[in-house]
Order: C-alpha cells, then structure tokens, then sequence
C-alpha cells in the first residue's frame, strides 16, 4: 500500500538522471517580467469588478456572497482585530514552519546519509503525506492541552516537514556525477564532499519544499483552530463571524488569512528564488 | 583473436625520444582488463590494454565511441578499478597516486560548481587541500591569466559561453601544478574556431607547466597536432590498434604553433592514424571486424 | 524481489520503532508533560489519557465502537466511513484532474494565460477551504433541475476537487512545456498544427510530471474531503468521525485513535490506486532520457 508514495522517493534514485521535480522547480529571479506582474493584475481587478457588478446587479444576499465594497468597509472597520488574528495564526504558522522545517531537513540529511533509515522512514512518511495533518488535532490536544499553541504548531510542523523532507531528500540525491566524480579525483573527506557538494545542491530543493509547505503551514494552522482552543486566531475569528451571520466580517477574515498565506509564500519563494539564481536552467 | 597484442608493449615508439630510465613514467598501464557486468549482459571495454606516458609526454586516446577510451581515463584517475592487470602513476598505484594528487583532471562537462564564482571554483581544489585564502588568491589570479579570463573571476559559471566554462575548467585541473593532467573530450562541446585556438593554449600551458597529458578525443587532428604519440584504440572488445609516433618534421608537442597544421609531416600522420582507425591494412583490426 | 521483502520488513520495523518510542515516552515521560513558562506545554502528558497505549489503540479497533447493544465494531465503523470518504474524494479527484488538466492546456495554449491565471492558480490555495466549505453547500442549496438535487456529499467532492485540480494544473504545465525547444521546433519544420504537436509531442512528454501530480492530487482529494465534511458537518464519512470520536476521548481515550487510522488509509489506498495508473503509463517514461 505503501508504493504509491515511495515509488516517488525511490524512483528518483533509481534513474539517475532524474531531472527536476515536477511541481514549480527551476523558477529564477530573471524570469520576473513586468507583463508576469501586469497580467495577473489585470485577471484580479476584472474577477473583482466582475464580483461587484453581480452582486450589486442581481441583488445577492450577502449571506450567498458579499460585495467586495462591503469585505472592504468591514477590513477597514475591524482591521485591528483582523490584524491580531493574523498576528496569533501567523506565530502559530511561522513557529510550526521552524519546527517543521527543521525536522524536515534533518531527518532527510540522516535519510540520506543511513540508507536503513530511508527505509523505515517510507511508510510513515508515506502515511503523513496522505493523511490530513489537522485530523490529528484533537488528539494533539488532549495530549498539549487545547489552551494553549503547542498543539496547533505542533499541527503545522507536521504539515511542513513532510513537504521539506520529501524535497531536501530529492535535492540531496541531486548531485550530478561529474561533481561526484571530480570530489573524489580531488581525495576530498565525506565532510569536504558534504560541505562544498552536497548541501549547496540540495539548498534550492530545500527552499521549494518550504515554498510548497508556506501556504500549507498558515492554512493547518488556521483549521486547527476549528477543532478547539480559545479565541483570537483566524480560524476561530471567521466561525465566530459567520455563526453570528456577520459575513461580510467572516469574508474580511478569510481576506486576511489570504494575505496572511501569500505572505508566507511570497517570502519563501523569493528566498528560493535567491538560492537558485546560479542553478543550471534545465 | 588477440593479435592485437604484438602492436603495444613496454618500449613503444616515442618513449625512447625522452629519458625514462631513471625515474617512473607518469602512467602505466600493463595488461588492463575491464568488463561490465550488468545481470546477464557483459561488455567488455578494454581488453589487454597496455601503454605508458612518460613524464612531459603528451599522449592522446582516439578512437570511436565505445571503444574504452573514457574507461581508461578512468582507471588512470581511480574512478575505476580495473578487472584485472596493473594501473601504475608515477610508480605508485592509482589510488595512491589519487590521495597524494599528482593528477588534475578536466572532464567533457566542465563540471563547474554553479554556486561558486569562476575564480572560487579555480581555487576550489586548493581550498580543499588546505591551502591559504592568500595564496589561493594569487594562485587563481596566475591560472585565469594563462587561460585568458582575468576579468571574469567575480562571474559565476552561467554566464560564461561554453567555452569559457571549459578554459575555467581547465585552469582548475592546473591548479595545484600537477605533473599529469587527465582530459577527457575537453574540446568536444566547443566550435571548431574556439578549439584550434583552444588547443593552441593546451600547447602553451604544457610547454610552462611541462606536465604529462593523457588526453581523450575523437577528432583525428586534434590529436595529431597535440600529441607526441597518438593511441588508436577499437571496440568490442575495447583495445590498442596501434601507437602512432607524432613527431618528425612536427617536433615535440610543445613546439607545435599553426604552421604544423600546414606542414606535409602533419597531414601524413593524420593519414596514417585514420588508415588504423578504419582498419583496412591493419592485421588487428580486420581481426576485430571478422568477430 | 528480495530487495522488495527488506524495503519491506524494514518499513515495518520503522512503524514499530515510532510505537515503541511512543510507549518509551509513555513509561517513562513525565505525567504532566514538559512545561515553559506558566502552562505552555512542550511535551506531552504522559498519561493514559493523553497518550494511550499503542496496543490500547489496536485493541479498540476490535470492540463495539459505541454502547449501543449490537454496535458494529470500531473497525466495522472504521472502514464504513473510509469507503464513504474514498468515494467522495474520489468524485472530487476526477473532478479535480479534468479541470486541471484543462487550465494546463489553456495555459499552453496561450500565454498570456498562464501570465494572467498561474498567479491566481497559486493563490486559490492558500485560501483556507475550511472558509468556503459552508459557502459551498449554500451555492449547493439553490441548485435544483429536474430530479437532481445539490446534496451536501457534492459539496464535499467538489472541495475536494478545489484542492486537487492545483498539483494538475501547475504539474500537467510543466510537463507539456518541457519538451525541449529542438523538439518543438522540429514539430514545426514538419508543418505540423499546435494539436498534433500537443499529441505527438507535449502530452507524452508531460506523462512523468502528470503522474506525480495525479497522486498528489489523490493525497490531496482525501485531504479535502475529510477537512469539508467537518466544516460542512457531512455525516458518515472519516472526518465527521475524527470529531464525534475525538469527544468521547475523556472516557475512551484510545477510541479517537481509530478514525485516524483510516483516514491514513483512505489516503494510502487512493494514492496507491494511482500508482497502478502509473503501471499502464510506464512506457511514456521513456520520454523523460530521450529528450
Ligand atoms: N559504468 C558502466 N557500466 C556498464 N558499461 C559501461 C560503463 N562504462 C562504460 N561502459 C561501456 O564500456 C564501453 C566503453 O565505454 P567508454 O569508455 O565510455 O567509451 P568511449 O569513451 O571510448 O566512448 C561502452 O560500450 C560502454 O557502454
Ligand atoms: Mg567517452
């Protein structure tokens, strides 16, 4: 049961000149153009005013949909509190994001360094990257206490170490040959090869496996909120809105974990962006 | 059926131009097996192999793909181990001689680090060998100067032309004087313009460094016009055709300028190596061809 | 074979392990967990009712999951509700694919497309579905024609399939861009339209990217589906069960484990019922060395 998710893992390895991975690999910082910025704008501003002219030319409850003029007069309105829910789900995000990557990182460098390790790892790996992290929730609470963070970052960090696992792995095993070959030409130690090889190939791949957990860290993070704990995150905020029939509020919450989302992305993808600016363009 | 035997052996023509009496030759290759075993398919790339590079000597491997002449390289640099017979440098065994680093090496691929700039990856074999930051300076500073690209340390690789990448590359193989230099195709990827003029600089840089080369090509010329003696090797099974001596009316490959590719000596070992590598008149590869 | 068996074994030692450490913990953690500061706990409770024992949680499986006399037991419910959820995500998954695959296509086909989409296509998803699951099944309520009704299971299968269209679209666009330029070029020098080269060319070349993106997309259908049956409060299916179990955890504590076993499996089965689907598609992979 377990192939499915390992064949991916173990696959890569077995034909060597595995190419990139498939999701958005081999983005660079110089294929920002102005148009890539242009377009999308343009794509926005028409799906909005699309938005408003429906809403305001059909008469749409607001309990269908709200007019974005009315999201925006409640984001205006109550953008302290929409601001302090970001503060507390994004510090639930960001610390799981830590967390998370850093469980991620490790365990792929010992992965890739004790291939028995690799092995027994699968089918764990395999089950978490299958599971819903957030149904694991309420049994983190009953274990950290659902008053406090720990086990919603806990929550996060599980979400992100499994895309950054799977990814460092990949890049760690991403050293080409010739590269190999010359460290050993060079009598280099398994330190000197990890050192000026292996981890420098491997960093892109650890950005793309954090860029690809951003948005999943901030969301897990905000859904764990449904399943307990006290008010002041987002999660909670847009339940309570919504339950109380407030939906334009409900929809200026769900506005700010978006940006709250796209924050976290942005950020990750242009610290990739960073890394990766001398691979080669494959 | 190995008749190609009688053709190589200990004193080959060419080494007994130079003094090798008193000290070891660069390279020595005796008896040389190499088969590759994949389940149930076995190929066999080299065969009996036997020859030597003397120290200073600039020896070229030709020969057409498949024939083990990368295999070879390979057993030289201790990328590979041998089936069976001896791989000898500079009278140590290949492995020793890899530890103490009396070779440096230039693959077909320049093989560049992308992260690292073209002078960090000039100094990178000195950075490993713990040499200091200062020296490592200069020693880059020297080495781009030889290859030309004295102004493009600071660049990274992606934005050197092909060529360019490869003088970096070569430069790199320099790096720590080695007295034998390992090159696989160097030239094989660059436009035919670049690589006259890159093998022009080959014969400048060995005339200075006066290292040993044992250099892998395909192309007829390049060897010729490179080489003090040309291997021709065939495949299936992978061996030594013939050692053709280049010298004569050439000189040794470090006195090589343009005029040798105009000089009659020139176009006649051309000949005489590509009469071996199609094999016509030659008892060992009619051999070959009847298998 | 025998590699298959070790991969195997040592897979289930791996599980193993991690029950064993957790009982470690368990036996030998402290009662009250560790603490920062006033009450933020860092690691957990060590207590029955925090941390079961892991064969406590195997045993539950066994027993009548509720009180009720002639109660199925857990593992009866268990795999009732996970074929309930499979069948969802599985709607959602096909919804998912072809609405992916189509934007890929589109974003192909032109350009400014995928300028204008990509960006958007990337941020649908960092919108918590979560949000938009109640507003689902209110859109879902006003639709009626005929005999059909909007019933919440689609709700749920077209969330899921909110969340499995991503890894197609971003995947099935890189797959049908990477045929390298050469290759589209030559398409172009044989006269042939943007179609047939889509056919001949881009859609075998896109099969290694498609096929991880479809099993991601299957790990993300079962995602989507147990998260939107919670917030749409659809019964029968995993994740309705992971709350209702979840309540009764202060007296049964080892009964919330259950619905998260299947959701584990749910999730395998359908990843792996995707990976058959790569068996029938191996022959493109060819594509991925030739290019
Ligand atoms: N690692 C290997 N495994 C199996 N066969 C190999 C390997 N390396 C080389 N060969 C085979 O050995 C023969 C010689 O290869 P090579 O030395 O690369 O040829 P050349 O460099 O002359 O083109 C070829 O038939 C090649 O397929
Ligand atoms: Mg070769």
């Amino acid at each position: 049961m377990s192939a499915a998710i390992s064949t991916e893992v173990s696959a890569q390895d077995a034909t060597q000149p595995q190419p990139r991975p498939p999701l958005l690999n081999g983005l660079r910082l110089s294929d920002l153009r102005l148009s890539a910025v242009l377009a999308p704008l343009a794509v926005g501003a028409a799906f909005l005013g699309g938005w408003q002219l429906a809403v305001d030319g059909l008469g749409i409850d607001p309990y269908i949909v709200p007019a974005p003029s009315a999201i925006w007069d409640q984001l205006v309105a109550a953008r302290s509190n929409i601001v302090d829910g970001m503060v507390v789900t994004g510090r639930n995000a960001l610390l799981g994001m830590l967390l998370g990557g850093l469980v991620g990182v490790l365990g792929a460098v010992v992965s890739s360094m004790v291939k028995v390790v690799d092995q027994m790892a699968v089918p764990i790996v395999a089950a978490l990257s299958v599971v819903p992290i957030v149904a694991l929730a309420p049994v983190l609470y009953t274990m950290f206490g659902a008053a406090v963070d720990t086990g919603r970052i806990v929550v996060a960090a599980l979400a992100v170490s499994i895309p950054v696992y799977l990814n460092t792995l990949r890049g760690l095993r991403q050293v080409s040959a010739v590269h190999r070959e010359l460290m050993w030409a060079y009598a280099a130690t398994p330190t000197q090869v990890v050192r000026t090889v292996t981890l420098p190939t491997a960093t892109p791949y650890v950005f793309t496996g954090l860029r690809i957990a951003s948005s999943l860290a901030v969301i897990s993070a905000l859904i764990a909120e449904y399943f307990g704990g006290p008010v002041g995150g987002l999660g909670k905020a847009i339940t309570s809105a919504a339950s109380s029939s407030n939906y334009p509020l409900a929809w200026a919450y769900v506005t700010g974990s978006i940006v709250l989302g796209l924050a976290f992305y942005v950020v990750t993808l242009l610290v990739e962006l960073w890394f990766a600016r001398h691979a080669p363009r494959t | 059926m190995t008749s190609s035997k009688q053709t190589t052996g200990e004193t080959t023509p060419g080494t007994t131009s130079r003094d090798t009496s008193a000290q070891a030759q660069a390279i020595d290759v005796v008896g040389v097996d190499r088969v590759f075993r994949r389940r149930r398919d076995e190929v066999v790339a080299l065969q009996d192999v036997t020859v030597s590079v003397a120290p200073g000597e600039f020896v070229s491997l030709i020969g057409p793909s498949g024939c083990g002449k990368s295999t070879l390289l390979r057993l030289v640099a201790d990328l590979d181990t041998p089936t069976s017979g001896s791989v000898t440098v500079f009278g140590k065994s290949a492995r020793q001689a890899r530890r103490d680093q009396d070779y440096g090496i230039a693959f077909q691929q320049a093989g560049l680090l992308p992260w690292r700039t073209v002078a960090s990856n000039i100094e990178l074999p000195l950075k490993l060998h713990g040499v200091g930051a200062s020296e490592r300076r200069a020693r880059s500073c020297e080495l781009l100067e030889l290859v030309g690209l004295q102004d493009f340390g600071r660049h990274h690789p992606d934005q050197l032309s092909g060529g360019m990448q490869q003088r970096v590359a070569i430069a790199r193989a320099l790096a720590e004087r080695p007295r034998l230099l390992l090159m696989d195709e160097p030239f094989g990827a660059l436009d035919e313009i670049t690589r006259e003029r890159m093998q022009n600089e080959l014969v400048r840089i060995c005339r200075e460094t006066s290292a040993a080369v044992l250099f892998v090509t395909h192309s007829i010329p390049e060897a010729v016009f490179l080489s003090d003696r040309v291997v021709v090797m065939s495949p299936r099974p992978g061996r030594i055709v013939e050692i053709v001596p280049a010298g004569g009316g050439m000189g040794t490959s470090h006195e090589r300028t343009d005029e040798v590719r105009d000089a009659a000596e020139f176009f006649h070992t051309v000949a005489t190596v590509r009469e071996h590598l199609h094999g016509a008149p030659v008892v060992g590869a009619r051999a070959v061809e009847n298998r | 074979m025998l590699g298959r068996l070790r991969a195997g074994l040592l897979g289930a030692l791996g599980v193993l392990l991690v029950a064993a450490l957790w009982d470690l913990y368990k036996a030998f953690g402290p009662e009250q967990g560790v603490l920062v500061g006033e009450r933020t706990l860092i690691l957990p409770r060590a207590t029955d009712l925090a941390m079961p024992h892991t064969w406590e949680m195997v045993r539950r499986l066994f027993e009548p999951a509720t009180g009720l006399r002639g109660a199925p037991t857990a593992l009866e419910a268990v795999l009732d509700a996970s074929a309930f959820t499979l069948s969802i995500a599985a709607r959602g998954w096909l919804v998912g694919v072809v609405v992916g695959i189509a934007l890929a296509l589109l974003m192909t086909r032109f350009k400014i497309a995928e300028a204008g989409m990509l960006p958007w296509i990337v941020l649908s998803q960092t919108v918590p579905l979560i949000a938009i699951a109640p507003l689902v099944r209110r859109w879902g309520a006003q639709i009626e024609f005929g005999s059909f009704t909007w019933e919440n299971e689609h709700s749920v299968a077209l969330i899921a399939a909110y969340l499995a269209f991503f890894p197609v679209a971003v995947g099935g666009l890189r797959g049908l861009k990477s045929p390298a330029r050469t290759h589209v070029e030559l398409m172009h020098t044989y006269g042939v339209g943007w179609w047939r080269t889509l056919i001949t060319l881009r859609l075998p070349a896109s099969v290694p990217f498609l096929l991880p993106a479809l099993r991601l997309a299957a790990a993300s259908a079962v995602i989507g589906s147990v998260v939107a049956e919670v917030s749409i409060g659809l019964r029968g299916g995993i994740g309705r069960m992971v709350v209702e179990y979840a309540q009764s955890a202060g007296g049964d504590p080892a009964k919330a484990w259950a619905p998260i076993f299947g959701a584990v499996a749910v999730g395998l089965v359908a990843a792996g019922a995707v990976g058959l689907l790569t068996l029938a598609l191996r022959p493109f992979h060819l594509t991925e060395t030739i290019r």
